[in-house]
């Protein structure tokens, strides 16, 4: 039961014995499936959902206002923390803000290896998902570790890039921080061909498989509707139907230049979102085939950005980007001095979240667990 | 028919488990502390202090230029410069950091200290075997604990080292020349100053 005061309780007091049969619940902050410390108020009538109310906060680092005081630059490591599933895709759009902020061109090889790793960031990204989407439902590691195993590829992949498996810090206004080094891009090549047969595999092993079935279809249907009103982006909008990836609205960085598809869901359940993002992994593993094969040499550092004292003119930008979550941007105002006037995040996990006593209404208590594991959240990125 | 998904998943887990017996790429951990992956060359965890030669105090390369205290994102950073100089490595004469701290209870690995040092003083190592259970003093390295000698970088990032060296050896060549090349065109020039003065220009340039 919960401790909650008076003043937060979603069940009014008991007066009539016969009438208030309703439990409140407290889900969370420590309970194993809610991807980190986040809770969750619950009013249950029998196994029932009437009420959920979402409580975060746990993890507030006030990134935000750290992050003017901090130089242009000292904030890129604190963007690693934000998704840490995803350290390289914030870096990316941190970069995009302050890049159109200050007007720099980047090099084609830093665009090329900024594809390469934001789309291997979204493979092991929607891999350990489903991992831990059927971890919440029971599948106690089996599947999480066959996505731990491939992510590991990954991972491997990035220390030798950047240096780290996940604060990467890896791009720069103008560019990326270093080059390959030798033998990576047939290294990474390997991964890429062999990450079709793990999907395979994967797709054996779930999405036939009756149990995941009778757990997820027709759970959690978020319409396409409410999902464009509450700004819902990423593959939970796009499993709801809506046609809406920033990697085509935008095309940001050379996006326009790789030919993939835009998988879309119709029922907007969570087995929808579970195969939105297998379908999404493939498309990545075509972007990548073709981001590796075309890979030119060259600069990957726009000359003329400096490192130190970096100051853009005054001025405000807002940069997106598709993160494997959704549309993570960054708005900045700068004064013309070396740290933002005003920095602003608008994280894709925390507004995923603001739907989800829409989707869990009438639904059973373990649906919520589901649920919440489908909406794919990073609490470091939801508390800031 | 209904649990033929489920058969198929558990043929899948089973292909999973007996393969483990037989191929690496199914089998991929290991028993840590006996057993240890190869290192990754780019690996980094924290900085240490590079020095040159065999003294750490007199090898130093950092000047204490304080850039790396200034750009630190958590200011983890402390340093207090010398009053007077030292000769480095080189023999030329320094300021050097009196004091060096590092609080690595704070440094978050970002490697910013790194890529803005302007001499090439302070890297990033791949020691990860730290724990401690002296939480404040035992994590608080002073720069004795964070010099390392220029073979140890070498021995890390092999890659790296090489082309830090090279910079650097490439800088002191130039500086050298420059030097010759002013200390020529002085005395050319006292020398030659009233049968030629065009030349000690040309010596200069
Ligand atoms: S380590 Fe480098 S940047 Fe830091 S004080 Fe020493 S010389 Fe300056
Ligand atoms: S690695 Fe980053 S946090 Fe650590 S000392 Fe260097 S600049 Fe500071």
């Amino acid at each position: 039961m919960s401790t909650a005061t008076e003043a937060v309780r979603l069940i009014p007091k008991p007066t009539d014995s016969h009438e208030c049969q309703l439990l409140e619940v407290s889900m969370g902050p420590q309970h194993p499936s809610t991807h980190g410390v986040f809770r969750m108020d619950v009013a249950l009538d029998g196994e029932r959902v009437v009420k959920l109310k979402p409580v975060f906060g746990y993890l507030h680092r006030n990134h935000e206002k750290i992050a003017e005081t901090e130089s242009y630059l000292g904030s890129m490591p604190y963007t690693d923390r934000l998704d840490y599933m995803c350290s390289l895709t914030s870096n990316w759009a941190y970069a995009l803000a302050v890049e159109k902020l200050a007007g720099i061109q980047v090099p084609e090889r830093a665009e090329y290896l900024r594809v390469i790793t934001a789309e291997l960031t979204r493979l092991q990204n929607h891999a350990s998902l489903i991992g831990f989407l059927l971890q919440d439902m029971g599948a106690s590691g089996t599947p999480l570790m066959y996505a731990f195993r491939e992510r590991e590829k990954i991972l491997d992949l990035f220390e030798a890039l950047t240096g780290a498996r996940m604060m990467c810090n890896y791009m720069r206004f103008g560019g990326c921080r270093v080059d390959m080094p030798a033998g990576w891009l047939q290294q990474a090549q390997k991964v890429v061909d062999a990450f079709p047969r793990f999907l395979d595999e994967y797709e054996q092993l779930f999405t036939e498989n009756e149990i995941l079935m009778a757990r997820t279809q027709g759970v959690g249907v978020l319409s396409g509707e409410l999902a464009v009103n509450a700004g819902i982006t990423g593959p939970m909008l796009r499993a709801s139907g809506v046609n809406y990836d920033i990697r085509k609205v935008d095309k940001y960085g050379i996006y326009e230049r790789f030919a993939f598809r835009v998988p879309l869901g119709d029922h907007g359940d969570v087995y929808d979102r579970y195969m939105l993002r297998m379908l999404e992994m493939r498309e990545s593993v075509k972007i990548l085939q073709q981001a590796l094969r075309d890979i030119p040499p060259g600069p990957i550092m726009d000359p003329k950005t400096k490192i130190r004292g970096f100051r853009p003119k005054a001025g405000e930008a807002y940069g997106r980007t598709e993160s494997p979550k959704g549309e993570l941007g960054f708005y900045l105002i700068s004064d013309g001095s070396s740290n933002p006037y005003r920095y602003r995040v608008r994280p894709p996990s925390l507004v995923n979240l603001t739907v989800l006593e829409g989707m869990c209404l009438g639904q059973n208590v373990a649906d919520v667990m589901a649920i919440l594991g489908s909406v794919d959240i990073v609490m470091g990125e939801v508390d800031r | 028919m209904l649990g033929e998904g489920i058969l198929k998943g558990l043929a899948e887990t089973a292909r999973n488990f007996l393969g483990s017996y037989v191929g690496k790429d199914r089998l991929t951990t290991v028993q840590y502390p006996e057993e240890r992956l190869p290192q990754i060359e780019a690996a980094r965890n924290f900085p240490f202090l590079v020095y040159d030669g065999p003294d750490w105090q007199q090898g130093m390369r950092c000047v204490s230029c304080l850039i790396c205290e200034k750009e630190c994102p958590p200011k983890c950073i402390s340093i207090e410069k010398s009053k007077d100089k030292k000769p480095d490595a080189t023999g030329k004469p320094q300021f050097y950091p009196a004091v060096f701290n590092i609080d690595v209870s704070v440094c978050m690995s970002c490697q910013i200290c790194v890529e803005v040092c302007p001499f090439e003083a302070i890297k990033m190592d791949v020691e990860f075997e730290l724990s401690t259970d002296d939480r404040f003093g035992g994590l608080l390295w002073n720069k004795e604990r964070l010099a390392r000698s220029n073979e140890y970088y070498r021995q890390i990032h092999p890659t790296e080292a090489a082309a830090v060296d090279a910079h650097l050896a490439e800088d002191r060549a130039k500086l050298e020349a420059k030097s010759k090349a002013a200390a020529e065109a002085k005395s050319s020039a006292t020398a030659m100053v009233s049968a030629q003065p065009a030349s000690g220009v040309a010596a200069e340039k």
